[in-house]
């Protein structure tokens, strides 16, 4: 008889193969596609071929610089600008879902600011922030902050009334309130918004990047 | 609640007084309001027309000699039984030292020693709602409402808690109103039970429950005079029962 573990570990090894023969399907079937003359090498390159260039990059550096400068400056852009995107987001989020006049005021400002399209932004943020890193950075805040502020708001506004209410009963200032009912259920639904939102972070760097951006600009 | 500890409480014509330290039950059909009777009394909602008293001063906000417990469970779930039991003290502003050794105690008190550092999670339901009776009886309050408290439990839990609740009450000598749609729960834990008619809702009558206490809730059911009890009462809750199912 197999043990529990023993099943749980078989089942893990094939799952582990069976993605391992997906990737070679796609990467063989786009490599041979290509060798064979299905697929256009100009607009859809061919694995070797970014292989071949990734070494070369790695090994003599890029045109404007070595790789890993380029990849710390682009990675430094989107943590920058995703950490101050979710700070700026959960603290607007809370306060606006716990104060109604606040949010009665400022929600509508919001949903317009939501409706611009992020991606716009980045060319009058290059003009007014220049060609470094701020203008990156101010794109990547942009596209993180309104999904985090919206889950925030949405995680406090959906707190359980019963604890609020056994929380009230019990004394609770509005700021203890704020602090140990509400930020704690809102935390969930905070949580889940960073996971989507660092990618939008990524989004925003590199389109900043696409834009326009200072040559080497770290050094 | 006037000076000398009497709740007065009044819902369209609804008027009821319950005395220090007196356990008073309500029972009446679903959705006649007595939740909602409740919520007034503890400050948690806000009556739409008239005023509600309480120790001679109308309700404006949680008043903190007032506990409540609710149906749901409303333990913290981030929390652990500990955290959880010294949550009233802390917001009240007592020091955390002192709070801790009196939540450890509460926990003891409601047989929950050894399970400090668990979460609600790892919980059944009738341990939350021994941690739910620390959290409130803690706070040491003179007014004690309760919302069908045990309504959640199976049979047999339920019976213990309402055993451990008559044993905390005589101890802390709170007045309690216990809303229940329980008959055989308000007669056994109750000193008075009121009976309210449907919509809205009006005290049909009020019983005085003559059983001596210390009450024993597991043998107390077969007893005579209980069983005579529960029939006269349970005629008068019938009628109620079946109008608002009639719709009026």
């Amino acid at each position: 008889m197999e043990t529990m573990v023993e099943r749980q570990r078989r089942r893990a090894r094939l799952v582990l193969a069976l993605r391992l023969a997906v990737l070679v399907f796609l990467v063989g079937g786009w490599e041979f596609g290509v060798r064979f003359g299905l697929i256009d090498p100009f607009f859809f390159g061919q694995p070797s071929g970014i292989a071949a260039k990734l070494v070369d990059w790695f090994e003599n550096g890029t045109s404007i610089g070595p790789l890993w400068k380029q990849i710390w400056v682009t990675i430094y852009e989107a943590g920058a600008g995703f950490l101050i995107g979710a700070v700026m987001g959960i603290l607007c989020g809370i306060a606006l879902g716990r104060n109604q006049l606040l949010s009665d005021v400022f929600s509508i400002y919001i949903k317009v600011a939501n409706s611009i399209p992020r991606v716009v932004l980045g060319s009058i943020f290059i003009v007014a922030l220049g060609l470094g890193a701020a203008s990156k950075i101010a794109l990547a805040v942009v596209m993180v902050f309104f999904v985090v502020f919206a889950n925030a708001f949405q995680g406090v506004r959906e707190a359980d009334k019963n604890l609020i209410a056994n929380a009230r009963i019990f004394g609770a200032s509005d700021w203890q309130m704020t602090r140990a009912v509400v930020i704690p259920s809102a935390l969930s639904w905070i949580l889940a918004s960073l996971h989507v939102s660092f990618g939008f972070a990524l989004v925003g760097a590199i389109v900043g990047e696409f834009l326009g951006a200072a040559k080497a600009w770290a050094s | 609640m006037t000076p000398n500890g009497e709740i007065l409480s009044a819902l369209e014509d609804f008027d009821l007084t319950i005395a220090p330290g007196e356990f008073f039950a309500i029972v009446g059909p679903t959705g006649c309001g007595k939740s909602t009777t409740l919520g007034l009394i503890a400050g948690l909602a806000r009556p739409q027309a008239g005023e509600v008293t309480l120790f001679d001063a109308p309700v404006d906000g949680v008043d903190r000699r007032v506990g409540f417990v609710f149906q749901q469970d409303a333990v913290f779930p981030w929390r652990s039984v500990l955290g959880n039991v010294m949550a009233g003290p802390l917001f009240r502003g007592v020091p955390k030292a002192k709070a801790e050794s009196t939540a450890r105690d509460w926990i003891a008190r409601v047989g929950l020693k050894g399970f400090e550092a668990h979460y609600p999670h790892q919980l059944s339901g009738g341990m939350r709602k021994r941690v739910a009776l620390a959290q409130t009886f803690i706070n040491n309050p003179q007014v004690l409402l309760m919302d069908e408290p045990f309504s959640a439990l199976d049979v047999q839990t339920r019976e213990l808690m309402q055993e451990e609740l008559l044993q905390l009450w005589a101890d802390a000598k709170s007045a309690v109103l216990f809303v229940t749609h329980d008959l055989d729960e308000a007669i056994l834990l109750a000193d008075r039970v009121a009976v309210l008619t449907t919509r809205p809702a009006r005290v049909k009558s009020v019983h005085t429950i003559d059983l001596p206490r210390p009450r024993n809730v597991a043998t107390l059911r077969y007893d005579e005079k209980f069983i005579a009890i529960a029939r006269s009462i349970s005629d008068d809750l019938r009628e109620e029962v079946l109008r608002a199912r009639a719709g009026h």
